[in-house]
């Protein structure tokens, strides 16, 4: 049944649906919501959980790491210095290939201070060995929350579900959640193969030397790499079971005839669409690309999205200084050694929570016939309020 | 679409009015959005919340800029400067405020509703929470929404005598405002 229902609440609901064994989390800006949804379903008898209250991010990744070896379906919330605080937990999760699943809501990274909404925190922990998935709404959110547990179960890998915080975790908007009934048939019981067992011991996240680290890596990327299948499929039988679909791992909308295209993840790309449709004829239309699945990276879905684009205008919710942007210097090397392949505009936007308005389709349109528009740019930063010699 | 931008005090319930008013164009049968603008998250400080109602799934995710309607929690807030910022022609502003509304109208060049939304709030729930006072009379006005639909809403956030005293404020805070008198719709 479609409710109205904010974003963090909503998300709460489909984590109980789930019904994980353990959850472990600490209360961040913008995150904190849905943890004390959870908390409050635990305490009101709604969801049978070991809630782990722990004391730190740290903690709260460690508990949902031995919890899901030692068998138990585990979840967990964070962002920004959360996740940061988290990190080194991160890439052990990952290394040691344990199904998990954490909702990320994304936030900037300190310093300067700032509670507002970008991508610098996940994409601090791009290299983890995490997948990735970007929710562009929060339908997309619940429903990338419950194919996660499938996904991760199926991958053996730990689920990253991104979502813009803020923007999506604090709107309230209709949002169809499952019955419990479809769930529990869907997403079957917890497993992994590697289950830490007393009657078959074995460890895990031992000391390796490099006459397998290489290995190790090497299965890993593999591994990410065959989840790209998993990733698609299981939005497939998703939206076979629902109705619903969430953009596999990239969903191609808008003019597929044009020659300006425009790749945004997550709550970016609803303003886009809505700036497209009311875009003077002037404009003009562009293909639009949604990334959902930011790792692994969907290298074959860009290309064959790109085919016939001369210019792809990249958006970035973060910013690598010193280099630019992130998503937008990987689909460069994606489309580097494509022949015809569009010209790439990199922009970062929103960082630090700027308001992203729908003008910004016109204005980012606009560059493309700019011969003195930069390859890229922090595209609303002011220049009155930069030092003259930054502008 | 109808665009709202709301203006309170942290603790006001702004937020809340948010997800009241929303959550009542839902139950009408529309589509909604609402979210807070947070500056500093303490009691006190100007809180700022973004309301689209539509007949069609809401994809935009950017703040209000252009609104029909202000909702202002609190009368102090008139005196900041750009209150009434992006207010469409046409468009109006019902505030939480002992003023008269001819006073606001005047000085602010739009049409203007006072209500006196923390008296009444007082009253019937003992806390001065003014945002069920002034969603009910803000609906009487526009018209927008059945109130039921915004009884519907406090049924999903309230239960009990907490609701019922939401429920009677809502009867009451409504017959404090002609009704329909902004029936027509903002200038879109």
């Amino acid at each position: 049944m479609l409710k109205a229902l904010e974003g963090s609440q909503a998300i709460a609901r489909a984590v109980a649906l789930c019904r994980p064994d353990v959850v472990a989390a600490y209360p961040i800006t913008p995150q904190t919501h849905i943890v004390e949804n959870l908390s409050r379903l635990v305490a009101d008898g709604e969801m049978h959980t070991e809630f782990v209250s722990v004391e730190s991010e740290f903690s709260a990744a460690s508990v949902v790491l031995g919890a899901a070896a030692a068998g138990s379906r585990a979840y967990t919330a964070t962002a920004s210095q959360g996740v940061l605080l988290m990190a080194e937990v991160l890439f052990n999760i990952a290394g040691m290939r344990i199904p998990l699943v954490m909702t990320v809501a994304n936030r900037a990274v300190s310093a300067p201070l700032s509670i507002w909404n970008d991508h610098s925190d996940s994409m601090a922990v791009r290299d983890s060995g995490w997948i990735q998935l970007h929710a562009a709404d929060n339908q997309e959110a619940v429903d990338t929350t419950i194919q996660a547990f499938r996904i991760a179960q199926e991958t053996e890998l730990p689920v990253m579900v991104c979502m813009d915080g803020f923007i999506l975790t604090h709107t309230l908007e209709p949002i169809e959640l499952p019955a419990q009934s479809a769930v529990d048939g869907w997403l079957p019981p917890y497993q992994f193969s590697r289950k830490l067992d007393p009657g078959d011991p074995k460890s895990l996240g031992t000391l390796v030397a490099p006459d397998f680290f290489a290995e190790v890596r090497h299965s890993h990327h593999a591994a990410m790499i065959k989840a790209l299948d998993v990733i698609e499929e299981i939005d497939r039988e998703w939206h076979a079971f629902t109705g619903r679909r969430c953009g596999g791992l990239l969903e191609v909308t808008g003019d597929p005839d044009a020659k300006i295209g425009i790749l945004a993840m997550g709550s970016t790309f609803g303003t886009i669409e809505t700036g497209m449709e009311h875009a003077g004829p002037d404009t003009g239309s562009a293909r639009l690309l949604k990334l959902r699945a930011y790792r692994p990276f969907p290298a074959e879905a860009l290309r064959k999205a790109a085919e016939g684009l001369d210019h792809l205008i990249v958006i970035d919710r973060a910013i690598s200084p010193g280099m630019g942007g992130i998503v937008g210097t990987e689909v460069a090397a994606v489309l580097a050694d494509v022949p015809g392949a569009p010209r790439i505009h990199n922009h970062a936007l929103g960082l630090g929570g700027r308001d992203i308005p729908e003008t910004i389709y016109a204005d980012l349109m606009a560059t493309i016939s700019d011969p003195d528009a930069p390859a890229f740019s922090v595209f609303d930063a002011d220049p009155e309020k930069l030092d003259p010699e930054d502008r | 679409m109808i665009e709202y931008r709301i203006h309170g005090r942290g603790g006001q319930g702004s937020v809340a009015a948010a997800y009241l008013l929303a959550t009542t164009a839902f139950h009408a049968g529309q589509m909604c959005q609402a979210f807070p603008s947070f500056g500093a998250e303490r009691r006190g400080a100007p809180v700022t919340a973004f309301v689209r109602t539509d007949e069609k799934p809401i994809r935009l995710r950017a703040q209000v800029r252009a609104p029909h309607y202000l909702i202002i929690q609190d009368g102090t807030l008139l005196q900041d400067a750009g209150i009434t910022a992006g207010l469409r022609p046409g468009g109006g502003m019902i505030v939480n405020t002992t003023l008269p509304s001819e006073e606001i109208a005047e000085r602010f060049g739009c049409r203007a509703l006072s209500v006196r939304a923390t008296e009444m709030a007082v009253e019937a729930i003992g806390r001065p929470i003014p945002n069920t006072a002034l969603l009910a009379a803000f609906l009487s006005a526009t018209g927008l929404f059945p109130i039921d639909s915004l009884n519907a809403a406090l049924r999903d956030r309230f239960t009990g005598d907490m609701l019922e005293r939401n429920i009677g404020l809502v009867d009451q805070a409504a017959k404090t405002v002609e009704r329909d008198i902004w029936k027509e719709p903002a200038n879109a």
